[in-house]
């Protein structure tokens, strides 16, 4: 995809004690674009996020952030790498004892000694860029679930990172909200000139706003393209997700015996 | 936690928040529950007392009672039910709704930013609410014992004062309230941390915060006790 790029997973295997949740996937993450990982729930997704995050290490491979190999990196070069990323929860994760500006200020007062005036013109300017500015007074309780989704968004920008990680932002929202939010995501990566990676299940409103799309299945890629190839695939799993067809390659119904068998009750 | 400490004093105000949270709301139930112990404790002690034609010691048995004991112990008891909880749960939920994980993200150390600066909060709140506990108790064996029963005014302060030996009796109070505070506190931080990011696992965490920090408050006490006074 690309000569230079922000990150880079290479035979990345992770596994929960003897669980295994990814299995020897390889990703490239290139300077700019917004990258999607798609998958049904439970296929590792956020926890690829993680990784990419060092809050979990692999049991095999390695992720390269900006050329550091993460896992390898002491607390405080993981701290500074950090610094460097934004990452928006699914639930937007915001600390519930602060307003809307000072959630968006966290960061600033952290790891900055700017002050404090200069620090509200920021995070104005932050909420300003997600259409919130009005409601920089209000606590996270007094925000809807689109809205509380931008404020984590603005949060997540706060410092201008140079990879923002996404973990399920459409989950919940209303059509408007879950419109707004895909437009956000890519106006500010272009923007603030960084990288995304947007990890979900919601196909349509990804597949407008992502430049390339990789298909995760039981901790294997099964898929990869630009979001005009995933529409066009021929490959069953990617197809059956894209266009939300109840049965396929995942079957509809979980493994059970014979139904005629257990209706005849030749099967306790 | 100790090694993440720094962050709770070199940002005082994280600290000053926490005691607020933990100590000044805790004082309703802290003072009101003073005064009533200090209550019973002027009935029941002159009741005693009067058997041997001493109820002028009234003011003694109330303010050892409430100093070396009950002061420190039943505050103690009451800050966990109260202060204790609310730690545990509040992070407990900061960890359920990945609050802790945003912060680790925004490379910011949650122990040091949320963890260090609630338990020295309950440290610190701890035996200044153990020290009005004490007062208001000993005001309550006063209201009882002087103005309801009759004891002699001057005789229950002028005891009181001869007998309650300041290291011997109230540093020991203040020694015993600041292990407890940070019994607590250690174990309310430990549970809410530690806790499953879910509403079970929350509310097992809350119950365990007050079941385990009440029998080790007890428990310290009985070995505190014996170190302290065993001479006296």
């Amino acid at each position: 995809m690309n000569d230079d790029p922000l990150v880079q997973i290479s035979n990345l295997s992770f596994s929960y004690d003897s669980r295994p949740i990814l299995s020897g996937i390889n990703m490239t993450i290139p300077r700019g674009k917004v990258v999607a990982i798609m998958g049904s729930s439970g296929c590792g997704k956020t926890t690829t996020l993680r990784l990419i995050g060092g809050q979990l290490k692999p049991t095999s491979g390695s992720v390269t952030v900006d050329g550091q190999v993460v896992h390898q990196l002491d607390a405080d070069s993981m701290y500074a790498m950090r610094r460097k990323l934004g990452m928006l929860f699914q639930f937007g994760a915001l600390f519930t004892d602060m307003t809307v500006f000072e959630n968006v200020a966290f960061q600033m007062r952290e790891h900055t000694n700017l002050p404090e005036a200069m620090i509200r013109d920021l995070v104005l300017m932050k909420l300003h860029a997600v259409g919130l500015r009005g409601a920089h007074a209000l606590m996270p309780t007094e925000l809807s679930g689109g809205m509380a989704r931008r404020v984590a968004l603005a949060r997540a920008i706060a410092l201008d990172p140079m990879l923002i990680m996404y973990d399920e932002p459409f989950a919940g929202l209303d059509p408007i909200s879950l419109s707004i939010v895909g437009e956000l995501i890519r106006k500010l990566n272009d923007a603030l000139g960084a990288s995304s990676i947007v990890v979900t299940h919601d196909v349509q409103e990804s597949l407008k706003i992502v430049d390339y799309v990789y298909f995760v299945s039981e901790g294997k890629i099964v898929a990869e393209g630009t979001a005009e190839e995933i529409r066009k695939s021929k490959t069953p799993y990617v197809h059956q997700f894209v266009w939300g067809e109840a049965d396929g390659p995942v079957p509809f119904h979980y493994p059970a015996t014979s139904y005629a068998e257990e209706l005849m009750g030749t099967v306790s | 936690m100790l090694m993440h400490s720094g962050t709770a004093f070199r940002r005082i105000h994280l600290t000053l928040r926490e005691i607020y949270f933990t100590g000044v709301m805790s004082l309703i139930i802290i003072l009101v529950s003073g005064l009533f112990v200090g209550m019973v404790l002027g009935l029941q002690g002159y009741d005693t007392l009067q058997r041997y034609g001493s109820s002028e010691a009234l003011g003694i048995l109330v303010a050892l009672s409430l100093v070396r004991e009950l002061g420190p112990v039943v505050a103690a008891l009451l800050f966990a039910s109260r202060a204790g909880s609310a730690i545990t749960a509040e992070i407990g939920l900061m960890k359920a709704t990945e609050q802790l994980s945003a912060m680790e993200m925004m490379a910011v150390d949650p122990l040091a930013r949320v963890v260090a600066p609630r338990f020295w909060g309950g440290v610190i709140s701890m035996p200044l609410l153990a020290a009005l506990f004490s007062a208001m108790g000993i005001f309550g064996g006063y209201l009882v014992g002087v103005q309801l029963i009759g004891v002699d005014e001057g005789s229950f302060w002028s005891q009181m004062q001869a007998s309650v030996d300041f290291r011997e009796d109230i540093m020991n109070g203040v020694i015993k309230s600041f292990v407890f505070g940070a019994i607590i506190s250690w174990v309310a931080v430990f549970e809410g941390y530690d806790a499953e990011p879910t509403a079970e696992g929350v509310s097992g965490a809350t119950t365990r915060t007050v079941v385990t920090s009440s029998l080790a408050i007890l428990a310290a006490d009985f070995i505190l006790t014996a170190f302290m006074f065993r001479g006296a």
